[in-house]
């Protein structure tokens, strides 16, 4: 395994060479209150090894018996993709040896897919659509979680030792797999992200997942592979595991375009492998050697009956789904009164989840827009996190929007206060007066300083009077540095104009 | 002096305690002190809990004497093969992987006997994952033949069969995945069911083949195996290839023991040809006395019977190796760590090669081979699809006949020994009994007395169609009455007396 940063084409140049084909697996870890195959609660961030029991831990006699919920949720995944459903599906095991696997075998749907042949529409920031098709989306037991301690990889291999938390062994997981997708192009990276978050959007207004990145309740694998136009053959391909956020997977893939073409450049080849994206170099790292000859002696999973969901209950569950997420987009921004290009950047900046919230919790909706995409947008970046990991609620970012509204504060105050919120201080009203950041709009205190500013320029009462009302600038400015910044310059403007006229 | 309490049947010693003339502490007691006298000899038991199964005969005695209406085998102690999990016992499979583990939970059979309050003498011999046909692949050795001790008492449930057979206990529970009840049950003038796949949970079973296992018991007579058959079978949510539906009573099938009309389909494949002359001639004799009594013999072919050891012996393997993948030490069981600085690789690889035994690995072996892919369609798949026509035989043969009959097993029980080395002349004692697990029909066998050249017991093996359990009581309750009738006594009074010095 090399750390050193591989050598990359230029971005431009790979393109002029090379046609990328990408393909993605978006694993969905499912909502449900328990677990796929077990009675154990389905909570993330528990105490290790509490939700458990001799299921999911796999001790000798026990059985596994399916979660209805998770099927109804596999199917609605499946129908919201545009999918057939399967009348007839199988679990299979995959068998393989991994602490973190209980039973050295993972119970998933294999050559059965509960849901197969779909597709959607994926809008890309430019504005233009592409069609992805969907080869499938199964149902499978998500595995343990391994801590490796010791060691400085954070991996297996040179760990001292590694503990096993088999609280997310048995959650219940549809993996949703695309057909190769071809023509994305320059825009190849930024599709793969929009179709992650499309389908994001989709199993959030499902409400079978959470859908929360960071959590890992969406997981994708980005497969990448370049040929030279016009060559038939698909190129090796690359499997880059657990991109965890839309920005790493439009990353990982571009990453991977640029490091492929300066290897097929020097007429090397492709080593069809997994790699690993370390989002903290920006730059995929060599994993294990995937062929397709990978053995994982499959066979059908005889201790569970095959799912055999009727046609009524398909019906049921199809008359149920909710709005998608592309009528979604169009309502929203119909209601919203956003341009095309206001509502985009929304959408691409992933704020549509909580422009909504705070719209519902009471915001006008461009005060809403403004602050999501602007200042908390700029501090999520600067702090290279997602705007969800950021810890602020809708119904702060209404107050804050009160405050500056009402003219308590103004926008410089409210940036602190802002700060103050994302820092645990509490709710933007106590922040303003603990911080001591309310305005003075009290006119006493204004002419005071009015005055004492004007002592000091005497020409600008006259050049008020002769018309010249910019020329109230200069004293405003004297006025809110003297105040530092607490004065409402509004009123300052008023009441220099006021003087002016006495 | 053993209590002669322990010579009866189940249902008969059912009847003593619910009439208040035997209280279950004295009929525990009385088993216990077998267990103690001849125990050693037979080597039935890998476990035993006097205690607590004097506790729960104690506690029954009580709620019988405050008027309680309890189930019908209350009090009734009874083994169980160490293949099923318990809360109170080690539960080791017969395998040093397991040695000293005591689950966190009971089987769901297990469950049922302890809500029907029967007290739980300990827990039976086994090969090793239950994957033999003496029980001298037990890592913990082997178990003996109560009617010969130099001899195997069948396997994979020789624990069972010996220590019902040894009047260590009126009932027990086995598990049968390819003959691992009826084999045992053949040799050692015992009977043994093999319920329909999905008729009895497998919870807490530990598994070998998920497709073939299904829990039975083990008994002296067909009416003790129906009570307890009634008591243990039933849909269990926890097991979802159990079935919903109940299968009747096996209790009035086999009070009800006639065989009149019945049309008995011997398998033109499993007719006792070839078989030890013995056996062939106290089948022949059995379907005489069917006869007479008004069965109507008939003859039916299932010619891929054949292969039916081959697919077998690929398709278990195959499920037994994923089955046993879990046992790596890293969450229970042996844990051995190699010299060095191990890997997790390495500690799971000592802990395999350590905690098997030369069965299991060589099962473990053929069956990943048979999975990986460039073998999978000509072996695994290739297996599958003869149990399709196995199936389709089955099928066949029941539209003519309503249930079939064919000797056991083909010879008595062999010497300890005998067959240890060459695997393939063990795996041919189950070739009458592997199709119905096969096909997940029910299979009974039934004594029909002793071979004239040994001495040693002799079974008979009746099948039905999945679901029709109840026939094979009726068929074998009738047939139980024409042989003791026709012996003068019962099978089991002509074992020899174990305590006699």
């Amino acid at each position: 395994m090399s750390s050193a940063k591989a050598e990359l084409m230029k971005y431009e140049e790979a393109l002029e060479k090379f046609e990328v084909v990408i393909g993605l697996e978006v694993h969905i870890e499912l909502n449900t209150k328990t677990k796929m195959f077990c009675g154990c609660a389905n909570v993330f961030g528990d105490e290790p090894n509490t939700n458990v029991c001799p299921i999911c831990i796999g001790l000798p006699g026990s059985l596994p018996a399916v979660n209805r919920r998770a099927i109804e949720s596999s199917i609605s995944i499946g129908l919201a993709l545009g999918c057939q459903i399967a009348p007839n599906g199988r679990f299979s095991r995959k068998n393989y040896f991994y602490p973190d696997l209980a039973k050295n075998f993972q119970t998933s749907q294999y050559d059965e897919p509960i849901a197969f042949e779909g597709e959607i529409s994926v809008e890309v920031p430019s504005g233009k659509f592409f069609t992805v098709a969907i080869e499938r989306a199964h149902m499978e037991e998500d595995a343990g979680k391994l801590t490796h301690i010791g060691g400085n990889t954070g991996r297996i291999q040179g760990a001292e030792y590694s503990l096993v938390d088999y609280n997310r062994a048995g959650v219940p997981l549809v993996e949703i797999v695309t057909k190769p997708i071809y023509g994305g192009g320059a825009e190849a990276p930024e599709l793969a992200a929009a179709y992650v978050r499309l389908i994001r959007e989709m199993v959030k207004g499902l409400g079978v997942s959470d859908a929360r990145m960071e959590r890992g309740n969406v997981r994708c694998d980005a497969n990448v592979s370049i040929r030279p136009h016009g060559q038939e053959k698909l190129g090796t391909r690359t499997e880059t595991k657990n991109v965890n956020s839309l920005r790493s997977i439009e990353r990982a893939v571009r990453y991977e375009i640029q490091r492929q073409a300066a290897i097929l450049a020097k007429g090397g080849t492709i080593t069809q492998e997994t790699r690993h994206w370390h989002e903290d170099r920006g730059a995929t790292s060599s994993g294990r050697p995937k062929s397709d000859a990978d053995d994982y002696r499959y066979f059908p999973e005889p201790d569970l009956v095959p799912v055999q969901p009727s046609a009524e209950w398909v019906e049921e569950l199809r008359a149920k789904l909710p709005e998608q997420p592309a009528a979604r987009r169009k309502r929203l921004q119909l209601d919203w009164g956003f341009s095309d290009l206001e509502f985009r950047d929304v959408v691409n900046a992933g704020l549509m989840d909580p422009i909504e919230e705070t719209v519902a919790a009471g915001a006008k909706p461009q005060a809403a827009r403004k602050w999501w995409t602007g200042e908390i947008a700029r501090i999520a970046n600067a702090e290279d996190k997602e705007v969800s990991e950021l810890s602020i609620s809708a119904s702060d970012v209404v107050e804050l929007a009160n405050l500056v509204e009402s003219g308590k504060i103004n926008d410089r105050m409210a940036r602190e206060v802002l700060t103050g919120v994302l820092a645990g201080e509490g709710r933007p009203g106590q922040i303003v007066t603990d911080r001591g950041l309310e305005m003075v709009s009290d006119d006493g205190a204004l002419l005071a300083a009015i005055d004492a500013a004007l002592a000091k320029q005497p020409d600008v009462l006259e050049k008020i009077r002769e018309g010249k009302l910019q020329a109230a600038g200069a004293v405003i400015g004297a006025v809110m540095q003297a105040m530092k910044g607490t004065a409402d310059a509004a009123r300052v403007r008023e009441l220099i104009i006021q003087r002016a006229a006495e | 002096m053993a209590n002669e309490l322990i010579f009866k049947n189940a249902s008969e010693l059912a009847g003593l305690l619910k009439s208040g003339e035997v209280s279950s502490v004295e009929l525990t007691q009385a088993h216990i002190d077998r267990i103690e006298s001849v125990g050693e000899a037979v080597h039935s038991f890998l476990h035993t809990s006097p205690a607590s199964a004097l506790a729960t005969a104690r506690e029954i005695d009580q709620r019988r004497s405050s008027g309680e209406k309890l189930h019908d085998l209350a009090g009734l102690p009874i083994a169980v093969k160490d293949n099923l999990t318990t809360l109170d016992a080690p539960t080791t499979a017969g395998s040093k992987m397991l040695e000293g583990w005591i689950p966190p939970y009971d089987a769901t059979v297990v469950k049922r006997l302890r809500d029907a309050g029967m007290p739980i003498l300990g827990k039976t011999n086994l090969d090793e994952f239950a994957m033999g046909s003496s029980t001298e692949f037990s890592a913990y050795g082997p178990s003996k033949n109560p009617w010969d001790l130099t001899r195997i008492p069948g396997g994979s449930g020789g624990g069972s069969s010996s220590v019902v057979a040894s009047f260590q206990a009126p009932l027990a529970l086995g598990s049968d995945t390819g003959g691992s009840i009826r084999f045992p049950a053949s040799v050692t003038g015992t009977v043994g069911i093999k319920p329909t796949y999905g008729a009895v949970s497998r919870y807490g079973l530990i598994a070998l083949a998920s497709s073939l296992d299904q829990v039975g018991p083990v008994s002296r007579s067909v009416l003790d195996s129906a009570m307890l058959q009634d008591l243990i079978a039933g849909h269990d949510p926890h097991d979802s290839t159990s079935l919903p539906e109940s299968l009747g009573s096996m209790t009035e099938a086999a009070l009800k023991g006639s065989v009149k009309g019945m049309r008995i389909g011997v398998i033109r494949e499993l007719n006792g040809e070839g078989f030890q002359a013995g056996v062939k001639q106290r089948f022949n004799e059995s379907l005489e006395m069917l006869s007479k009594a008004g069965a109507e013999i008939v003859e039916v072919s299932c010619p891929s019977f054949e292969y039916s050891i081959a697919a077998y012996y690929l398709i278990l393997p195959a499920e037994a190796s994923s089955n046993l993948a879990k046992f790596d030490s890293v969450r229970f069981g042996l844990r051995v760590a190699p010299e060095g600085n191990p890997t997790i690789e390495r500690v799971m690889a000592a802990t395999r090669e350590a905690g098997f035994g030369p069965e299991v690995k060589r099962r473990i072996i053929l069956g990943t081979y048979a999975l990986s892919s460039g073998a999978f369609d000509n072996f695994y798949g290739a297996a599958q699809k003869v149990r399709t026509l196995i199936q389709r035989d089955f099928d066949a043969a029941f539209a003519k006949a309503d249930v079939l009959v064919s000797p056991c097993a083909p010879t008595t029980a062999f010497k300890l020994g005998e067959k240890i080395s060459d695997p393939l002349a063990m795996y041919l004692n189950d070739i009458a009994t592997i199709p119905a697990n096969l096909a997940g029909v029910p299979g009974i066998s039934v004594p029909i007395g002793l071979a004239p050249e040994d001495g040693l017991p002799v079974g008979i093996q009746f099948m039905a169609p999945a679901r029709a359990d109840a026939r094979l009581y009726q068929v074998g309750a009738a047939l139980e009455q024409l042989n003791e009738a026709a012996w003068g006594k019962r099978m089991m009074e002509f074992a020899p007396d174990l305590e006699a010095k």
